[in-house]
């Protein structure tokens, strides 16, 4: 069947390759290379959506990107549910299945059609007044219900079963755009052997050529010379062309995104093609050749279905030969819209009559559109469309009033003009400047190195626009470093020749309050609407457009915001430039969240850093917890063990027995150098020249603000070098912190930082059975507490494998932390876990090393401090150099309210009932019968169970608290208040025998 | 010497090794992506005055200019900034010994394990890696023994092209699923 609309011998496409489809479940014919707006156009289908607020009947605007209306749900399975998408971008695939949107139960038949109806309800405005009272309704009436009414479509509610692709390149001379002026660019720089990219949104490359039946180029037909030119670029090593692809935002330094569109358009994409493919390009110059959009006349019932541009229904002839009516009409104020009425006539459509706002203008196209014989009306407005489902008419007027008439049309074409595309140059930070000879925004002032050429530009002609467009792409791409390329600029034979036009409200616009003149098809916003903003005190173009939501729809306003912005204008009685534009942002049109994320989900979301005993621990059975990226041994229950069942028996096995444990994700920094002392002096509150080589010792490193920021064990292996320890999560910046000293501070210390976290595998070994389970494995160190006392290191070997060995503890036990390369990390721990077994040892998470270390009141930075706690605060005074004039916070911590009295302490406090553990966080409080808000004194820092103590334990900062020693303070918690006593901060081995016990 | 003592070790030592990933390879249409086996590697940190000795010792000339480095019987000196350079040893040789043999001024730090070398490979392979990574890898601007720290999508690596169309990606060890996860994936789309 071939499509009533589809005319024999007009258009590109290939009849014999068709293409079948169904929309709101009906079946069609197409032909490959149709969009499916074409095809639907084809089959004289012209209502494809409703509006977003009136819900009105809506057709195609336009051909292209700038499509307001035409938006629908393309459905490829029951994951594969796009919406929004562009009719009129959508190519056309066998077996496209698409609906449309915004209505129910039917497109024809939409009870949200009572909206239009109730349209005084919804002027400018309207969710800043309408739904202010009663207050309590905005919760439980109002919002839920405009959130259900907003949006368009629905979103697909399964994970997206397409990857998407990403990629960086680099070329010298990035085009952006794939017309006449943007393939001529492409030319003359890629002649001169620097990379190029030329990039299109389209699937085909040509732009304007692809209507455009006046341009004639080197001898061609322009579209037939634009194929030609772009194969000679395929065919170039140093080419790169990229069809489909937007380029959507424009960033600093020539940085500018694109979204290459790779598997849309096909039948069956195979799985191995991403959907889409991110690029991000870094060019030397880029050549902005983005063209024109036309903009359409506002009158009454503008958007009726069958009213379009002019150049889009010269696209669908031209390109896809299709006729988008029998007997159209057309309204318009420049000449563009008399070639579209050429082509359609010279194709057998009856063109009803031109309607032209001007008075008496003149020209090769009206005359040629005269000798045609079709009517010409200078000097009227159309003020008003007929039909509802599809336009049935046009009422015609002079435009300073007198007689109508209603001349009968099944499509009116419409063209007020063309707006220059700045996007992308705005997106650069370029200025626009306002040309009040041809009324338009052109490119002024540039921020980047790039150039804009054509009708962007404000060019008109092609002639011009070629001259202008292969110089641009040769300065470009001399000025990134090419040679001198053999000249070859395209010779423009014919051209057609367009510009002026009109911006703003036309006579049929209004200015009653019930005309529908729309300026934003996609947002129904109406020439009233603009008024009305400004009348009611919205003087700022920015303000007019957040009130009315003018160019705030998915389309950014590309048809809607000259219109606006002249409406505001001539309402304000203000020229254009001094009420503004509004800011370009990006995208430039919708990119999926897809595109976006890239790579970047599932597993390749983030790094997942797993340490080498990561296996041993998962076959058994260990529960990780996250902590940063790592994933941690959290504990290890045994069958029929919970959490808690499972850390109480490890930590009472811990101070039995002994543990292991895998301190791994600790941070660890090689200090080298001859001035290493020195220098750790400097960073820490700790003195170091004196500590002897094998020796360790606690520290603590602040900020110039005096807090404290960092601590660890350091052991020093040599006068020259220090191996340091950092908190897991302090790691990446404690080692920035220290590099960042190093470099702007002391860049006179001959020191360098090695990160060596990733270096060692970390085996801590905690508990009195600690010594005997690593002992038969160790060569070369004499493992006696005279040898290696508490706090040492040593280097020799384990399993016959390279050691770093500490002893030291954090659980209060005699412990070590067995350090060796990080591939044997696991089979070590296997070979002591084998040890261990023969004595009873268990192996232990996170969770037991936190009750462990809070049994012997070890801090834990970031847990027990929050950035604003002194060494002083944490009880930790014993750890500063006394004698020491100069480390990073001794300032600081010299402030006055830092030595305040009544600062906040770290101390221990225990429940009176002992079963009670407090939660973390909570508030305490003095006197818990003091009236709401209470006066808050301190709070729990950390809280555990503690089997070994056989009650609850909690670390806590409060106010003055080292002199509250014995009191009784309270924990107010909604289930009631909870009795504690301020108490030190150690809960087991006051006295820290058992290091060497 | 050196290298006997490294067998020495080799032979003493009575746990395995498991370097992380060993083995894993993956392969796609003009590229493939395998981890490369364990080798010797330093952090070597050294001002100017010491560059000389230190080059002696390693018997590679610790390249000067930014972004290149210098290979020889095995052994690769990678320049990273000013006073750094990433020593990679495929020979089972020990930078580090040799390094300690030299008393100018210097810093030299094991690193062997901290470090996993992934092989991009086939003519896809600038595209693969330039799926995660920012910079200019043509041949001009990136060329055989170019050499740069740099990123590869969310983790950081040091990038080395080793020949026109092969690149070794070193990352850190716990980094290394990371990115040969996304080199496996990005290999895929890289010959589209």
């Amino acid at each position: 069947m071939n499509p009533a609309f589809r005319i024999p011998g007009a258009g590109r496409l290939s009849q014999a390759k068709t293409a079948s489809f169904s929309f709101d479940d009906k079946s069609y014919a197409g032909i490959e290379g149709d969009t499916l707006a074409s095809a639907l156009l084809a089959n004289g289908v012209h209502l494809v959506g409703r509006s977003f607020k009136y819900h009105r009947p809506r057709g195609f605007l336009s051909a292209g990107a700038e499509e307001p209306n035409a938006l629908v749900q393309i459905v490829r399975d029951d994951a594969r549910k796009t919406p929004n998408v562009r009719a009129t971008v959508q190519e056309l695939y066998d077996g496209l299945t698409a609906h449309s949107q915004n209505r129910w139960p039917s497109l024809a038949f939409d009870v949200g059609a009572v909206n239009d109806l109730a349209s005084p309800m919804f002027s400018a405005g309207f969710y800043y007044k309408t739904f202010m009272w009663p207050k309590s309704a905005w919760k439980n009436l109002y919002e839920p219900k405009i959130r259900a009414a907003a949006g368009l479509g629905v979103s697909p509610d399964r994970p997206d079963p397409d990857h998407y692709a990403a990629r960086y390149a680099h070329c010298e001379v990035l085009v952006l755009g794939g017309g006449a002026a943007g393939i001529a660019a492409a030319l003359a720089a890629a002649e001169t052997g620097v990379r190029v990219i030329l990039a299109d949104e389209q699937a085909e490359f040509g732009g304007s050529l692809r209507f455009e039946s006046g341009a004639k180029i080197d001898g061609e037909n322009g579209f037939a010379w634009a194929q030609g030119a772009i194969a000679k670029l395929k065919a170039m090593d140093n080419v790169r062309l990229l069809p489909r692809t937007t380029a959507f935002g424009y960033y600093a330094q020539n940085f500018v995104s694109l979204v290459e569109r790779v598997s849309d358009h096909l039948k069956s994409p195979g799985r191995e093609l991403a959907r889409e493919r991110l690029w991000q390009v870094r060019a030397r110059r880029v050549v902005l050749a983005t063209g024109a959009i036309e903009r359409h006349m506002v009158f009454a019932d503008n958007d009726r279905p069958g009213i379009m541009l002019a150049s889009a229904a010269r696209t669908y002839l031209n390109h896809y030969g299709v006729a988008v009516g029998r007997n159209v009409g057309v309204y318009t104020a420049n000449d563009s819209a008399y070639a579209a009425a050429i082509d359609l006539k010279k194709a057998g459509v009856n063109v009803a009559a031109i309607v032209d706002l001007r008075d008496n203008p003149t020209g090769p196209a009206i005359d040629e559109a005269r000798g045609l014989g079709i009517e010409i009306n200078f000097g009227r407005a159309v003020i008003r469309a007929g039909g509802k489902l599809r336009v049935s008419s046009m009422t015609v007027q002079p435009k300073n009033g007198g007689g109508e008439r209603t001349i009968p049309v099944d499509a009116i074409l419409m063209s007020a003009g063309w707006t220059p595309s700045v996007h992308l140059f705005s997106q650069s930070r370029g200025k626009v400047a306002f040309n009040e000879e041809t009324r338009r925004f052109v490119p002024g002032t540039y921020a980047q190195d790039c150039v804009s050429i054509g009708a962007c530009n404000g060019t008109d002609g092609l002639d011009a626009t070629i001259d202008e467009a292969y110089a641009a792409g040769a300065k470009a791409a001399k000025e990134a470093g090419g040679k001198a390329g053999k000249s070859a600029k395209p010779k423009v034979d014919a051209s057609e020749s367009w510009s002026r036009g009109m911006l703003g409200a036309a006579p049929g616009a209004g200015p009653d309050t019930t005309v529908k003149a729309f300026v934003d098809f996609q947002n129904d916003v109406t020439a009233k609407d603009i008024r009305q903003a400004v009348h009611e005190g919205m003087h700022s173009i920015e303000h007019v457009k957040r009130f009315t939501t003018n160019g705030m729809a998915t389309d950014q306003g590309k048809t809607s915001n000259m219109h606006g912005l002249a409406i505001a204008a001539e309402t304000l009685g203000k020229p254009i430039p001094q009420v503004g534009l509004t800011t370009f942002r990006a995208p430039y049109t919708p990119v999926t969240f897809g595109s976006i994320v890239g790579h970047a989900r599932g597993a390749l979301f983030d790094p997942t850093r797993r340490t080498a005993t990561h296996p041993w621990a998962a076959a058994h059975g260990a529960v990780f917890e996250d902590v940063g990226q790592w994933k941690r041994a959290w504990y290890f229950p045994r069958a029929g063990e919970d959490m808690h069942a499972a850390v109480n028996r490890e930590c009472v096995t811990v101070r039995k027995v002994a543990g292991l444990f895998d301190a791994s994700t600790l941070g660890k920094i090689e200090v080298v150098g001859p001035d290493a002392a020195k220098f750790m002096g400097l960073l820490y509150t700790n003195p170091w020249e004196k500590l002897e080589p094998g020796r360790c010792r606690y520290g603590i490193m602040l900020r110039e603000d005096g807090f404290i920021y960092d601590d660890g064990v350091v052991g020093r292996l040599a006068p020259d070098r220090f191996h340091v320890t950092t908190t897991t999560g302090g790691a990446p910046r404690v080692m920035h912190h220290m590099e960042d000293y190093l470099q702007t501070e002391f860049p006179h210390l001959n020191v360098w930082l090695t990160s060596i976290t990733e270096q060692w595998a970390v085996i801590a070994v905690q508990g009195p059975k600690s010594r005997e389970i690593i002992a038969p494995l160790v060569e070369g160190i004499d493992m006696s507490d005279e040898a290696l006392p508490h706090m040492s290191v040593r280097e020799g070997k384990i399993c016959g494998v390279p050691t770093r060995l500490f002893r030291m503890s954090f659980t209060g036990e005699r412990g070590f932390e067995v350090n060796v390369p990080a591939d044997y990390g696991e089979a070590v721990w296997e070979a002591l876990w084998a040890e261990g077994q023969k004595h009873g040892a268990t192996a232990y998470g996170t969770e037991s090393m936190h009750v462990l270390r809070a049994e012997k009141g070890y801090i834990i930075v970031g847990q027990d401090t929050d950035g604003t706690v002194t060494p002083n605060d944490a009880g930790l005074d014993w750890a500063g150099g006394k004698k020491k004039t100069d480390f990073v916070g001794i300032r600081g911590m010299a402030r006055s309210d830092l030595v305040a009295k009544g600062r906040k302490q770290l101390v221990g406090l225990k429940t009176k009932d002992p079963k009670v553990v407090l939660e973390e966080g909570a508030q305490i409080v003095e006197d818990p019968k003091q009236a709401i808000p209470m006066k808050m004194i301190g709070h729990v820092t950390s809280s555990y169970w503690s089997e070994n103590c056989g009650r609850s334990i909690a670390l806590a900062m409060v106010a003055g608290g080292r002199d509250r020693m014995g009191q009784t303070l309270y924990v107010p918690m909604p289930s009631g208040t909870i009795e504690v006593e301020v108490t030190g901060m150690v809960f087991v081995d006051e006295k820290g025998e058992r290091l060497n016990g | 010497m050196a290298k006997a003592a490294v067998k020495t070790k080799a032979a003493e030592a009575s746990v395995e090794r498991r370097p992380a990933l060993g083995g894993r390879a993956v392969s796609a249409p003009g590229v493939k992506v395998e981890i490369l086996p364990p080798a010797e590697r330093i952090s070597l940190r050294a001002p100017e005055a010491s560059v000389a000795a230190l080059s002696k010792a390693l018997g590679v000339t610790l390249p000067a200019k930014p972004k290149t480095s210098e290979a020889k019987g095995g052994r690769t000196a990678l320049w990273l900034g000013p006073d750094e350079w990433l020593v990679i040893d495929e020979a089972s040789n020990d930078p580090l010994a040799d390094c300690a043999k030299v008393s100018a001024l210097h810093s030299a730090v094991g690193i062997s394990h901290r470090n996993v070398a992934i092989s991009v490979a086939g003519l896809a392979a600038e595209v693969t890696v330039n799926s995660g990574c920012p910079q200019d890898l043509s041949l001009e601007a990136f060329p055989v023994g170019a050499a740069s720290r740099t990123i590869l999508g969310k983790a950081e690596i040091v990038l080395l092209r080793t020949a026109k169309d092969t690149f070794r990606v070193e990352c850190w060890r716990s980094f290394s699923d990371y990115v040969f996860t996304l080199l496996s994936e990005a290999a895929s789309d890289a010959a589209n």
